[in-house]
């Protein structure tokens, strides 16, 4: 439900990553990955970043989400695994001692630039 | 005393607008080619603003020794009125104060008032509005606290079992009220919620004998998505169950107050 406010921070982020001597340089491509623990709508945040993107060096680009697992590891028996269903115990040793190592990304990995026209 | 329309996303813009300021742990360095079409490296948490104002806010609890709670709910699941009576059971003991979070309206602000403890009152917008309370709209708050005068301070979040999850707004426990009006599956829709909160609470048990509720399943769902979590059977209405909910705040609080 803040996918409009997600959108305004990755135009931020992504504009002023752009190198300084860059004048007009403009955004092909933005890479962003998503952790399948956020609460945050793929598809919705694609339709958000369009409308924010409009005048500014990103209006036009690609908006490539890369989705991520939810891993964890156990604490007692050290087991490793994928969350698929929403159960936060080890199924090996049923403990609730566990770590996730991913699935709450909401990362800007990299921007690629549009090629110049010349 | 009211604050009234504070936008989140505006706010946010002003705050942020020079992100590469703050030093951050996620901050990548930026990598230079001298093609077109290439590829910048950035590596950066697109929350990172609220993160470190998060931090901000955590540093000025601590230094002024607030123990501050996150309560968080979906709309109508009793965050109020478990709120009025908690604070008539705190305030005798501790010094406390409410910043309650709506999209709309006082009302909530008013209710609580009554318990004698300051309350601000955080409206995101007049319709619509914002679906979480974030960093930088607590610190605003804060302006209208004597923080040194308080030990804790209790944020009543936007009803929503989504969004606030996603957002650290500098705070030691949060905790989740779950109604018994509400399905025994919700805490299963909503993993991230339950499993970012530190306690959770049954509300509404008062009701149970007018519903075809299954508690335990409720709770085992609840257990399902964070082990271990103390989850608190309670009526807000006739404050069955809230001596164990009482001690377990009170207990968070003299951890961080000593």
């Amino acid at each position: 439900m803040h996918e409009m406010g997600v959108a305004m921070q990755i135009v931020e982020i992504a504009t002023a990553s752009i190198p300084g001597d860059l004048t007009g340089a403009r955004v092909a491509k933005v890479n962003l990955k998503v952790g399948k623990l956020s609460a945050i709508v793929p598809d919705s945040l694609q339709f958000c970043f369009e409308v924010v993107s409009k005048d500014t060096a990103l209006e036009g680009a690609r908006l490539h989400i890369t989705e991520i697992p939810v891993q964890a590891a156990c604490n007692t028996c050290r087991n490793a695994w994928t969350i698929e269903q929403p159960a936060f115990s080890c199924p090996a040793c049923r403990s609730g001692d566990i770590t996730l190592l991913s699935g709450r990304e909401l990362d800007i990995e990299s921007i690629e630039l549009a090629e110049e026209d010349n | 005393m009211l604050l009234d329309g504070i936008n989140a996303h505006k706010a946010c813009h002003h705050k942020e607008g020079h992100p590469h300021h703050h030093p951050h742990a996620g901050d990548g360095p930026v990598e230079t080619h001298t093609h077109g079409g290439r590829k910048i490296k950035v590596v950066r948490r697109v929350l990172d603003a609220n993160d470190i104002m998060a931090g901000v806010n955590r540093k000025l609890f601590a230094e002024n020794r607030v123990f501050v709670l996150n309560l968080m709910s979906s709309p109508g699941s009793g965050k109020t009125t478990t709120l009025e009576k908690t604070l008539q059971h705190l305030m005798p003991e501790f010094s406390c104060a409410v910043i309650v979070g709506d999209i709309c309206t006082t009302q909530d602000a008013d209710r609580l008032a009554v318990s004698g403890a300051p309350v601000v009152q955080i409206n995101t917008d007049a319709f619509g509005g914002d679906c979480h309370l974030a960093a930088h709209v607590i610190e605003k708050a804060l302006g209208g606290l004597d923080l040194n005068a308080l030990d804790i301070l209790i944020v009543e979040n936007i009803g929503n079992l989504v969004c606030p999850a996603e957002f650290d707004i500098g705070e030691d426990k949060r905790a989740v009220i779950l109604s018994v009006t509400e399905g025994e599956d919700k805490p299963l829709k909503y993993p991230l919620m339950f499993r970012e909160c530190d306690a959770a609470l049954l509300n509404k048990i008062d009701l149970l004998p007018y519903l075809d509720y299954d508690v335990k399943l409720a709770a085992a769902n609840i257990l399902q998505i964070h082990p271990d979590m103390p989850v608190f059977e309670t009526s807000a209405k006739t404050e069955e169950g809230f001596e164990p909910w009482l001690a377990w705040i009170k207990a968070s609080a003299k951890e961080k107050l000593g």
